[in-house]
C-alpha cells in the first residue's frame, strides 16, 4: 500500500487530477473505501453485496483499514456498525436484498441515534421465490427513515457517491447514515469506465468531535438520547421528546441538500432541459433512460432525462422546475411497485402527466425498447409491431 | 481521560444540579469503593422506576458500586426491565434495538481500541435472558466465539418482565406464563455452560445474597475482559411481580435458589486466574 496523504474532501473529489480504469462496481466501491480513510468495515456474505467487501477485506489486509470482521448475520453486522460509529470510528459497510430487509431494524435506526456511515447497497430481490437478480424494491423500505439515500447509475456515480458520501454524512449540520445503492450484477458485476483521483490521497479522518451528538467514549459527557426510555412512557414529555428528536433528523435531512450540490454537482442531473416528453429515472434505469433520451434524439424527438441522484433528501424543486412545461413523463423502473413514478407524482403539481412505467422486475434487463414505446405513445405516433418470426 | 469528563469546569460549581456535585464531590469517580460503604457516599444510580421489591434493581446498585472504574465505563443494555435503572445511572449508556447489546458492543469495543489502544475503557453488557438468551442469542454467543473484549451479564429474572409476563427460554420447565399457557415445554437454558463453551475466559453464576460477592465476581469479570476475551456473569433476578413473591421474601427466594439450582459457580482459565490473583494481591497489600 502506498503512503497516503490526507488532502481535503474537495480537492479529492473535485480537484485531484483523474485517472481511467476500466473497473467493475465492487471495485469501485472498495476504491472509494481506499480513499476514504476508514477505520472499520463489519461484512457479511450476501450476493450481489460479498465482492464488494471481500476488496474492502484485501484493503485491511493490506493495511488501509485499522479493523474487519465477518459479523454473524446483518442485524449483528448493522448493530455493531452503530457501535463502532458511537465509539467514534468512521465505519462502512454493504449488503443486498434480503440481507437490508434483515438489518433494517438496525439500519433505520441509525438517524435516530445519529449515526455517520456509509452503507451500500447492492439491490438485489427480496420476497418470493428465490433470485439473486437485481430488482430495486428493497430501496422503498429506505426511503421513510431519515437515511440519506444516494442512487448509482453507474460504476463512476459508485466511487464518487461512496467516497462523497463519508464528508457528507459526518457534516454537524447533516451527521446522518448515507446510504449508496446501485443495481446488482448490473453494476456490480459489470465494468466500466471510472475516473480515479489518485491512491496516495485520503480523506480526513473523522473528527467525533465535531459533532451535533457527541460519541460514547469516556472523553466527553455522552449524549443521553435515551436517559428515560421516552417512547416507553406514555406521557406528553414523551410524545415531545421523539416527536422534536424526529423533525431535527428530517431537518437535518434537509441540509444535506447543500453538501450533495457541493461535492456531487446536484441532487439531478438534466439532458435536454427544453424537452417536451421526460424520462424520470435513478440508477439503473437512468442509464436505459439516457439510451433512450440519444434514440429519441437521433430520431428528431425532442425528449429529456433527469436522472434522480438523490431519493432522499428528495429533488422535489428540482423536478418541479424541469417538468413544469413537460407533456409526458415518463418513468422506468426495476420494480414492480413503482416507488419512483409515486415520488415524482407527489412532487409536480399535474401528475396526471407521469406515465407509470415501463417497470421491469425479477432481475430482467430494462430494454430501452420498452421506453422508447412509451416516448411514442407520448409523441402520438403509431409504430407497427415488427413481430420476428 | 475519564475523571476529566466528568469533573465540572471550574466556575460552574454553583450552577450544577446538587445531586452532580455531590456524584463528583462524595461519589465514586476516581475512588476505591468498598461494597460494604454503600449508604455513605452518592451513588452512581439512585432513582429508578423499577417495582418495589425488584431484585434486579438491588443487583444493578452493587453492580454500580462495584465498577473498577466508572468514569471509563460505558454499559449498554435492551429492551426489558433492566435498562429502566441502568438508564437512569451516571454512567454512559447505551441503548440500541432489540437484543443488539452484544453487536454493538462488539463495535463499540473495536472503536475504542483503535482509537485509545493505551487507554483502558470497559463496555458491559446488562440485559435479560430475554435480550441475551432469546432474541439475541446469536449476537450473544457470536461475540464470545469471536473472544470480544467486554463483559456480559445476564440479570435473569426468568420471565418477558417488562412486556407483561411472558414465558423466556430462561423460565424453568413446567412454569404457566403468558404465552406458555400450558407450562413451559422444555428445561431453562444453560447459559453457564454456554458461554465456557463459546469461549468466555470467566464465568461467573450467581444469586445476589452476598453483596461483597457479587462486587467481587463484577469486578473480576470486568478486569478479565480488559485484558483476556469475553466474561459472562449469570445473576438470578427474580421478578417479585410476575413469579408472585411478597416483597419480605425476596431475600429468601434468592436464599433458597443458591441452594438449588443457582448454587454460587465461578470458572476461569488458568492465565485469567493468575492476573487476578496477582492484581488482589496487590490491593490487599494497598489496603494492610
Amino acid at each position: 500500500m502506498p503512503e497516503q496523504k490526507v488532502v481535503e474532501p474537495e480537492h479529492l473529489l473535485l480537484e485531484a487530477p483523474r485517472e481511467r480504469k476500466f473497473i467493475t462496481g465492487s471495485q469501485a466501491f472498495a476504491e472509494a473505501v481506499k480513499r476514504a480513510n476508514v477505520d472499520i468495515a463489519i461484512a457479511y456474505p450476501i450476493t450481489p453485496q460479498s465482492e464488494t467487501m471481500h476488496l474492502v477485506g484485501d484493503l485491511y489486509a493490506q493495511g488501509y483499514l485499522k479493523d474487519y470482521y465477518r459479523a454473524e448475520e446483518e442485524y449483528g453486522a448493522m448493530s455493531a456498525i452503530a457501535g463502532a460509529v458511537r465509539g467514534g470510528v468512521r465505519a462502512f459497510t454493504a449488503t443486498s436484498g434480503p440481507g437490508l430487509l434483515r438489518g433494517l431494524e438496525a439500519i433505520v435506526s441509525w438517524p435516530g441515534h445519529r449515526i455517520p456511515a456509509v452503507l451500500g447497497v447492492m439491490t438485489r430481490v427480496v420476497n418470493a421465490p428465490l433470485s439473486i437478480q437485481p430488482d430495486n424494491v428493497e430501496l422503498a423500505y429506505l426511503l421513510h427513515s431519515g437515511l440519506i439515500v444516494l442512487h448509482a447509475e453507474n460504476q463512476q456515480d459508485v466511487f464518487d457517491f461512496t467516497l462523497a458520501g463519508f464528508p457528507i454524512s459526518e457534516k454537524v449540520d447533516v451527521y446522518l447514515p448515507v446510504v449508496v445503492a446501485t443495481e446488482g450484477f448490473f453494476v456490480t458485476h459489470a465494468k466500466g469506465y471510472v475516473e480515479l483521483p489518485p491512491e496516495d490521497m485520503k480523506l480526513p479522518p473523522r473528527d467525533p468531535y465535531k459533532a451535533p451528538v457527541p460519541p460514547t467514549d469516556c472523553e466527553i459527557p455522552p449524549a443521553r438520547i435515551q436517559r428515560d426510555a421516552p417512547v416507553q412512557k406514555s406521557n406528553f414529555m414523551s410524545y415531545l421528546i421523539h416527536a422534536v428528536w424526529q423533525q431535527e433528523i428530517w431537518a437535518a435531512n434537509e441540509r444535506s441538500r447543500k453538501w450533495i450540490k457541493h461535492f456531487l454537482g446536484g441532487l439531478v442531473e438534466v439532458v435536454n432541459p427544453d424537452a417536451e416528453v421526460f424520462i424520470v429515472a435513478s440508477g439503473c434505469a437512468a442509464a436505459q433512460g439516457r439510451e433512450a433520451q440519444r434514440y429519441a434524439e437521433l430520431e428528431g424527438l425532442n425528449v429529456g432525462l433527469v436522472k434522480v441522484k438523490s431519493l432522499r433528501p428528495f429533488p422535489t424543486q428540482e423536478l418541479r422546475d424541469t417538468l413544469k412545461n413537460a407533456k409526458a413523463v415518463i418513468v422506468p423502473e426495476h420494480n414492480i411497485v413503482g416507488w419512483l413514478a409515486k415520488e415524482v407524482k407527489a412532487a409536480i403539481p399535474n401528475s396526471g402527466i407521469v406515465v407509470d412505467g415501463p417497470r421491469v422486475y425479477g432481475g430482467m434487463t430494462l430494454p430501452v425498447e420498452l421506453i422508447m414505446e412509451e416516448i411514442y405513445k407520448a409523441f402520438g405516433i403509431k409504430k407497427e409491431k415488427k413481430t420476428l418470426v | 481521560m475519564g475523571l476529566e469528563y466528568v469533573k465540572i469546569s471550574p466556575g460552574f460549581e454553583k450552577y450544577m444540579p446538587r445531586d452532580y456535585v455531590d456524584l463528583v464531590e462524595f461519589g465514586q469517580f476516581g475512588k476505591e469503593i468498598d461494597v460494604m460503604q454503600m449508604g455513605q457516599f452518592k451513588e452512581l444510580v439512585e432513582e429508578h422506576p423499577m417495582c418495589a421489591g425488584c431484585y434486579m434493581a438491588y443487583f444493578i446498585r452493587v453492580f454500580y458500586t462495584a465498577l473498577p472504574k466508572p468514569e471509563d465505563t460505558i454499559v449498554l443494555g435492551t429492551a426489558g426491565c433492566a435498562r429502566l435503572a441502568l438508564s437512569q445511572a451516571a454512567v454512559p449508556f447505551i441503548y440500541g434495538n432489540y437484543g443488539d447489546t452484544n453487536a454493538v458492543a462488539s463495535g463499540l469495543k473495536r472503536a475504542l481500541s483503535i482509537r485509545f489502544p493505551d487507554k483502558e475503557k470497559d463496555v458491559v453488557v446488562i440485559a435479560g435472558d430475554g435480550g441475551l438468551m432469546d432474541i439475541g442469542f446469536g449476537m450473544t454467543m457470536h461475540s464470545w466465539f469471536r473472544r470480544e473484549k467486554f463483559t456480559t451479564i445476564m440479570v435473569d429474572n426468568e420471565v418477558y418482565g417488562n412486556t407483561g409476563g411472558q414465558e423466556s427460554g430462561m423460565s424453568p420447565k413446567g412454569i404457566q406464563l403468558k404465552m406458555a399457557p400450558t407450562g413451559k415445554k422444555f428445561d431453562k437454558i444453560n447459559a453457564v455452560e454456554l458461554a465456557q463453551t463459546a469461549g468466555c475466559v470467566y464465568v461467573a453464576r450467581i444469586s445476589p445474597t452476598n453483596p461483597k460477592r457479587i462486587a467481587k465476581v463484577i469486578r473480576r469479570a470486568i478486569l478479565a475482559a480488559r485484558k483476556f476475551g469475553p466474561t459472562f456473569i449469570h445473576a438470578y433476578t427474580s421478578c417479585n411481580i410476575e413469579y408472585s413473591i411478597p416483597t419480605r421474601e425476596v431475600l429468601a427466594d434468592a436464599r433458597q435458589r443458591e441452594k438449588k439450582d443457582f448454587k454460587f459457580y465461578e470458572w476461569m482459565t488458568d492465565e485469567v486466574k493468575e492476573y487476578l490473583n496477582e492484581i488482589e494481591k496487590k490491593a490487599k497489600e494497598v489496603k494492610s
